[in-house]
């Protein structure tokens, strides 16, 4: 997003607009909604006394098809919502599940809360280091993992556990990685 | 896919309200089969026979504490809540925002029994007379949030929720809202900014939720579990209630205890409340591996350590909150001998510290200052001074300081993992003075 301006008259269905053409609306940097996630963001909203409360699930349902949240995606969801562009960035860059930058095809999530830490989930920690040749944060080249820390996934009677996508695995230990990844490709 | 580890024939009606039904194979209990095991009785009952004060009047009477950690008397806090002809209607919401490290008993209740749950918030949107129920759901249950949705599809096409709840004459929906992420999201009025779609800061109080709450209304805030003990107060009465933990505590009903951590068995029992912790660590099989149990938490990540000893005290919220710790949860997570205190402690603070939501300043640099402490001293290069700086960062943390419960919660493992251990601590201070902690904490390193 290379624009200051705090318009919320956002051009959302511009391909073609570049960042340097526009004074009075915010780069869309070639985002534009998806007519049917349009429609979902506007059914969600229904759910609420005010169009704000839906900015969140905007921000999931436009994540959910682009794996993250494009930065020209935060105009259109304030446009759609007839809201300001500050407030969707704010929660945007606020909660912890929502992505700001490409990540993998698969994003593991891996439970560094005390229950998991008390089950050897630092043993866990390396071994996918390892397995993936990537930090914690990181992606692999090949687009197909993300792995990031994420506190207690409330299943502590398995630890260690970690998510990937909608699956909860656990107890996992480290030489079950190889396997269990195969079923994400 | 929590587990609960009594299995069918051990859980009754009368003595198990949260699990009777609950299937061996963890199968969820759908609309047929609840409204034939009593299911959406309770509605019927409070809809015909209470008024919305005799409702209140009665859930006060069983004594039900908030099971989401804090155990403050639901019948109460509905009592606080502002009502009545010249009030505008307002929400009654569920805290399914369960990230409290170590438990994992709402999700049982969520995946396994959602009408349970939906019941108990039309009763109490009814005595709070509330205009919408939601369901503030962490992101990552997905699989409670599938079971939630069918279960509230089911129920609004049988009449329990929506106009003219069941022909009374009473409007009430309730909506499932899933969250992003973020611990903080749990806290009463950050739960409520979350909800709105702000930020998940808090709020500061008063006014409390009950005058003005989501979008200025009275709003009612109750905890997973609280709101599933409420259809068996309706049914059976509040003497019920009270008598399901007999002699065991004056808190009455029961409980979801559970453990985790290097047992045999860890997992989820209904019990009366009171139940000891040497009961329930029997429960799970005792310690794995030959391991002997140096330390436990009561309730979650943000209760205070506590010692062997305090096992064969009932697990209700007066009797640990006098040891100086809480009940929280009461899911306990047992520290084996083995297990580096300092190592835990630190773990817990990084937990703390990355989801701090930065409001308040005691909180947002004090809990990194204390990670990079608890750092040196985990590694054997703590200097003098680094644990009264500790112990002192420990008060500062604590109630009164800062807007909401985060930094206090910080505190308490903090503060009781020196009080009880501190010899472990001592044995990371090998530096001299001044030499240690140079070096500023590099951004984003916690």
């Amino acid at each position: 997003m290379t624009s200051t301006t705090t318009s919320t008259n956002t051009t959302t269905s511009t391909n073609t607009m570049t960042s340097t053409a526009t004074t009075s609306t915010i780069a869309s940097d070639g985002f534009t909604l998806d007519p049917a996630d349009r429609e979902a963001i506007l059914e969600e909203r229904a759910h609420y006394p005010y169009p704000q409360a839906a900015s969140i699930e905007a921000l999931k349902i436009v994540q959910k098809r682009h794996g993250h949240v494009p930065d020209g995606a935060i105009p259109a969801i304030a446009e759609t919502l007839g809201i300001g562009v500050a407030d969707v960035e704010g929660v945007a860059t606020f909660y912890s599940l929502i992505f700001r930058q490409p990540v993998g095809r698969h994003v593991i999530l891996i439970c560094d809360s005390s229950s998991c830490f008390l089950t050897d989930y630092e043993e866990l920690r390396d071994a996918f280091i390892a397995h993936l040749g990537i930090q914690i944060g990181q992606t692999t080249a090949d687009g197909r993992f993300t792995l990031l820390p994420v506190c207690c996934l409330g299943a502590c009677d398995r630890g260690p556990t970690i998510l990937i996508g909608e699956d909860l695995h656990g107890p996992v230990a480290p030489d079950e990685i190889p396997r269990l990844l195969e079923a994400y490709a | 896919m929590s587990r609960i580890l009594q299995s069918a024939s051990e859980r009754r009606a009368e003595t198990h309200p949260l699990t009777w039904r609950l299937h061996d194979d963890q199968s969820p209990v759908l609309l047929d089969e609840y409204c034939r095991t009593q299911g959406y009785e309770a509605v019927t009952k409070a809809l015909e026979q209470y008024t919305y004060e005799t409702l209140t009047e009665e859930v006060k009477t069983a004594n039900l504490r908030g099971r989401g950690g804090a155990g403050f008397s639901a019948g109460f806090k509905w009592s606080l809540t502002m009502k009545g002809d010249d009030v505008p209607r307002g929400y009654i919401v569920c805290n399914a925002d369960e990230m409290e490290p170590g438990t994992f008993k709402d999700r049982l209740l969520m995946e396994q029994q959602p009408h349970l749950l939906i019941e108990g918030m039309i009763i109490a949107g009814f005595a709070n007379r509330s205009k919408q129920g939601y369901i503030f759901l962490r992101g990552e249950y997905h699989r409670a949030a599938a079971s939630i949705q069918r279960a509230l599809a089911d129920a609004r096409a049988e009449g329990w929720l929506g106009p003219d709840v069941r022909g009374s004459g009473w409007d009430f929906d309730i909506a499932l809202h899933t969250g992003a992420g973020r611990y903080i999201c749990g806290e009463e009025t950050a739960l409520i900014n979350s909800l709105e779609g702000k930020r998940a800061n808090p709020r500061a109080k008063p006014p409390f939720p009950g005058q003005s709450g989501a979008w200025g209304l009275p709003t009612v805030v109750n905890n997973v579990e609280t709101l599933c003990n409420v259809p068996g107060i309706v049914n059976n009465g509040a003497d019920w209630f009270q008598a399901l933990s007999g002699d065991l505590s004056s808190d009455g009903g029961t409980k979801l205890y559970g453990v985790s951590g290097k047992v045999n068995n860890p997992g989820l029992w209904e019990l009366p409340m009171g139940t000891t912790g040497n009961r329930i660590i029997e429960l799970a099989g005792g310690m794995r591996d030959g391991l002997t149990l140096k330390s436990w938490l009561p309730g979650g990540g943000s209760t205070g350590f506590l010692l062997p000893e305090h096992l064969e005290l009932a697990l209700d919220f007066d009797t640990i909150g006098k040891t100086g710790s809480r009940m929280g949860t009461g899911l306990l997570t047992v520290v084996a001998d083995s297990q580096s205190m300092v190592s835990l402690t630190r773990n817990l603070e990084e937990f703390f510290s990355r989801e701090s939501c930065g409001w308040c300043t005691p909180c947002r640099d004090g809990l990194p200052w204390s990670v990079k402490l608890l750092r040196a001293l985990e590694a054997g290069e703590g200097e003098p001074g680094d644990i009264e700086l500790l112990e002192q960062m420990a008060r500062d943390l604590g109630p009164g300081k800062t807007f909401c419960a985060h930094a206090p919660g910080a505190a308490m493992p903090l503060a009781s993992a020196i009080h009880y251990f501190r010899d472990e601590f001592e044995r990371g201070v090998t530096r001299p003075k001044g030499k240690a902690h140079a070096d500023p904490i590099p951004v984003g390193s916690v």
